[in-house]
């Protein structure tokens, strides 16, 4: 049967008919839908939210060894948490077969970098597979899976945001249950000691090498994974991924090399090709991959990086311009001279928990270490509450070393949630609690992953499939780490917090504050909506806390009732007592 | 045949299920399909454009380029504004009047294009412009805005209205279909 599915949602399929038997996974996007499809399969796939992507790959690298196909997603940046992991087991191969799926996201949609996966996949000595659309999506987990287990080796599936959020049509086909295989003891293959680990290296180059060569023989759905589609010599591209499809949309009469396994990659056969064609243009997102290596095969590249950015996506448009096409004809005059619509700044929801610790760092003018989560958003106006974010986890040690330069902890704080201290911020606590700090750290507890879509945590009570697991205590796991001063509050209690957080960052000994409200996109809140009075006097309180229910009409705050959830916070922040529930509800 | 459908709002109006729809009857229908879409980041309130692309030919891109789109169907003002230079020549638009305004306007940090009406009639090779909203409610949800949309594009695309119903049934959820059903039939007559 064919049906219309997003890329990831093609994956997972792949993975389900390929007969996958574990996942484990850390949500991000691109990739969260992947792991989310399959925990909705039913008891013949095992599928569990991990707290990190560096326990998800060691997670389904155990399983692998125990015999059963088994699956880890990430985005790019997961891949550098999972690295330790990933660049070992590379050397020691697989039982039953194993791929990791990583999605980059090239322009940045939902990230903090444009890194390119297809390097790790090289530097790993891993094949690195690159679909080109949601039917790919589909075959090439099947493949990935049989060259897993035929070569003994990790596959890197790579995707990115256009691979992983288009859609498009793809036959189904059934599971393949599979034995699992048994475990055999090898520790010359799964210990890596350095004595082994010197063999495993060269075991390693060796599959490489017969990959590559193998290269023109790996079919996925029937077709090549690599392709020539030989049309006009005078131009021939090599390209792959969503790629592809640019290049297929603005050069139809181009000769095209599309890759589907990229690395290692095929040189032989783009030798061929490029000897068929007058000129050969590389054609890639991203950091010169292809290009460099085409290069140093000495294989002469006529375009490549000369011509197109390292930076942000490609589209057809931009390949059309640079080989001198015409542009499809736009409606309007491309000359005219048109006011740029105002931006649309993302923000947090109405009703958020966050929003009222944001309203109180912002007031305080508090100097905020951010992380990675929706409550980086309080960056932006009007609370511009957030200086940094870098990385998962990232605040805690930030804020200690950033008290150790200037010696002072007094109205500085780290700011992060539920999810992400679980995922890398308990090491950087522990190492406050070692070192001496005196700082503050406040962890967001909205008992859920918010930003990529609401996915279980281990603080949530329940696991990837909805049933009940048991919950992490915060308050004990911080004491457990030695933290003495830790104080628990709703950040809907404005005038407490404030005092919390002046007392907590004064203190000068080191404590966590742990904001507890539940994200309102899971408690699904609509109480009555609330309304401004003839009280107002037009202060402007109410909007320093960014909702997106409340706009300025005429010089004067309105509450939109279709947007207001009727959580109240702007009724604790208004100083006239001037808001109110209105009387009939909705 | 070959349509290229620009899908446009803001976070939460309810674009995806609007390309949902359509794409799944153009697969019924035989034709191929890719769709586009936004996820993450993007959803939090901001803006969000759902790409469409339908042919009786094969389809290698997802995305709809400047110049490409055919229709768009613009489910805020300010968004249909936003996506004028994907129009293509003659290209219609359909618009809902409704205005959610942005937080840089809202905050007086930036001015509302005064000019985004005029433009969006001089530009338009046919513009239907209409409260999209106020039919919803009518039709018992002010939610409903994406099927009320659909129902008045659906003039310029190649399904009959059986073919709607009978998609809307397969994909919404069964206490929504006769909302839904209803919200549609009465976009197609806006």
């Amino acid at each position: 049967m064919k049906r219309i599915m997003l890329g990831n949602e093609a994956f997972a399929r792949g993975a389900w008919e390929a007969g996958v038997s574990v996942v484990s996974s850390y949500p991000g996007t691109p990739s969260t839908e992947v792991t989310e499809a399959l925990a909705k399969c039913g008891d013949e796939i095992h599928v569990e939210w991990s707290p990190n992507e560096k326990v998800g790959v060691e997670v389904a690298f155990g399983a692998g060894l125990g015999g059963a196909r088994a699956l880890s997603t990430m985005k790019h940046v997961g891949l550098n948490v999972a690295a330790d992991p990933f660049y070992t087991a590379a050397y020691n191969g697989v039982n039953g077969g194993l791929v990791l799926l990583v999605a980059d996201d090239n322009g940045c949609h939902s990230s903090q970098n444009e890194q390119d996966s297809r390097f790790h996949g090289r530097s790993a000595g891993v094949p690195v597979l690159e679909p080109a659309d949601p039917q790919e999506c589909k075959d090439f987990m099947i493949t990935a899976y049989e060259l897993s287990e035929k070569y003994d080796t990790i596959v890197l599936m790579r995707s990115g945001t256009r691979i992983s959020h288009s859609r498009g049509i793809v036959e189904e086909g059934e599971r393949e249950e599979r034995e699992i295989i048994p475990y055999e003891k090898n520790f010359t293959k799964y210990v890596s000691m350095p004595a082994m680990a010197r063999k495993l290296h060269i075991a390693q180059e060796k599959r490489l090498a017969q990959i590559a060569s193998d290269a023109g023989k790996i079919t996925a759905g029937g077709l090549p994974v690599n392709r020539v589609e030989m049309n006009d010599p005078k131009t021939g591209i090599v390209t792959s991924g969503i790629c592809y499809q640019y290049v297929k949309e603005a050069l139809p009469e181009a000769s095209v090399f599309k890759m589907g396994i990229t690395n290692p990659m095929p040189m032989a056969d783009i030798a061929a090709f490029a000897s068929k064609v007058e000129k050969l243009y590389v054609i890639e997102e991203g950091l010169p991959f292809f290009e460099e290596q085409i290069r140093a095969a000495g294989i002469p590249v006529h375009g490549g990086k000369d011509m197109f950015t390292i930076q942000g996506e490609y589209s057809a448009n931009m390949i059309r311009k640079a080989f001198g096409k015409s542009l499809p004809q736009t409606a309007l005059d491309e000359n005219a001279d048109i006011a740029a619509a105002p931006g649309r700044p993302p923000l947090l929801c109405a009703g958020c928990p966050h929003k009222g610790l944001f309203y109180v760092l912002s007031k305080l003018k508090t100097t905020v270490m951010g992380d990675i989560g929706c409550y980086t958003l309080a960056a932006l106006p009007p609370t511009n509450a957030i200086d940094t974010c870098l990385c998962m986890g990232g605040s805690i040690g930030m804020e200690h070393g950033f008290e150790k330069a200037t010696g002072s902890s007094s109205n500085l704080v780290a700011v992060l949630g539920d999810s992400t201290f679980l995922h890398s911020g308990i090491t950087g606590l522990l190492n406050m609690v070692y070192n001496g700090a005196k700082g503050t750290v406040i962890i967001l507890d909205n008992r859920i992953t918010g930003m990529t879509g609401h996915q279980q945590n281990p603080g949530s009570g329940k696991n990837a499939k909805g049933e009940a697991a048991p919950a992490v205590n915060f308050e004990e796991l911080v004491r457990a780490l030695g933290v003495e001063h830790i104080t628990v509050i709703d950040p809907f209690e404005v005038k407490e917090l404030e005092e919390v957080v002046r007392r907590e960052t004064e203190r000068r000994e080191l404590s966590v504050i742990i904001t507890r409200r539940p994200c309102v996109m899971i408690t699904k809140q609509t109480d009555t909506p609330n309304t401004i009075t003839d009280r107002c006097r037009e202060c402007g309180q109410c909007m320093k806390i960014g909702c997106p229910a409340i706009e300025m009409k005429d010089g004067r705050p309105f509450i939109m009732q279709a947007s207001c959830v009727g959580c109240g916070l702007c009724r604790r922040v208004c100083p006239f007592d001037a808001i109110e529930a209105v009387k009939e509800g909705r | 045949m070959k349509k290229n459908i620009l899908i446009v709002g803001v976070g939460g109006q309810g674009t995806l299920l609007a390309s949902v729809l359509l794409g799944n009857l153009a697969l019924d229908k035989g034709f191929d399909v890719k769709l586009s879409e936004v996820h993450g980041m993007s959803q939090r309130g901001g803006d969000v454009v759902t790409h469409v692309r339908i042919s009786d030919d094969r389809v290698f891109s997802p995305l709809i380029e400047k110049g490409e789109a055919d229709i768009i169907i613009a489910f805020e003002k300010l968004e249909a504004y936003r996506w004028l230079p994907f129009l293509a020549e003659g290209g219609v638009m359909y618009v809902n009047e409704q205005q959610i305004m942005p937080m840089p306007v809202t905050l007086g940090q930036v001015d509302y294009p005064e000019e985004a009406d005029e433009l969006i009639a001089k530009t338009a090779g046919r513009l239907i412009s209409f409260d999209a909203r106020a039919i919803a409610e009518e039709a018992g949800s002010g939610k409903a805005v994406n099927v009320v949309l659909l129902g008045a594009a659906s003039r310029d695309l190649p399904f009959s209205e059986d073919e709607w119903m009978k998609v809307i049934e397969s994909n919404v959820k069964p206490k929504f279909v006769e909302l839904n059903k209803v919200a549609f039939a009465r976009g197609a007559k806006a």
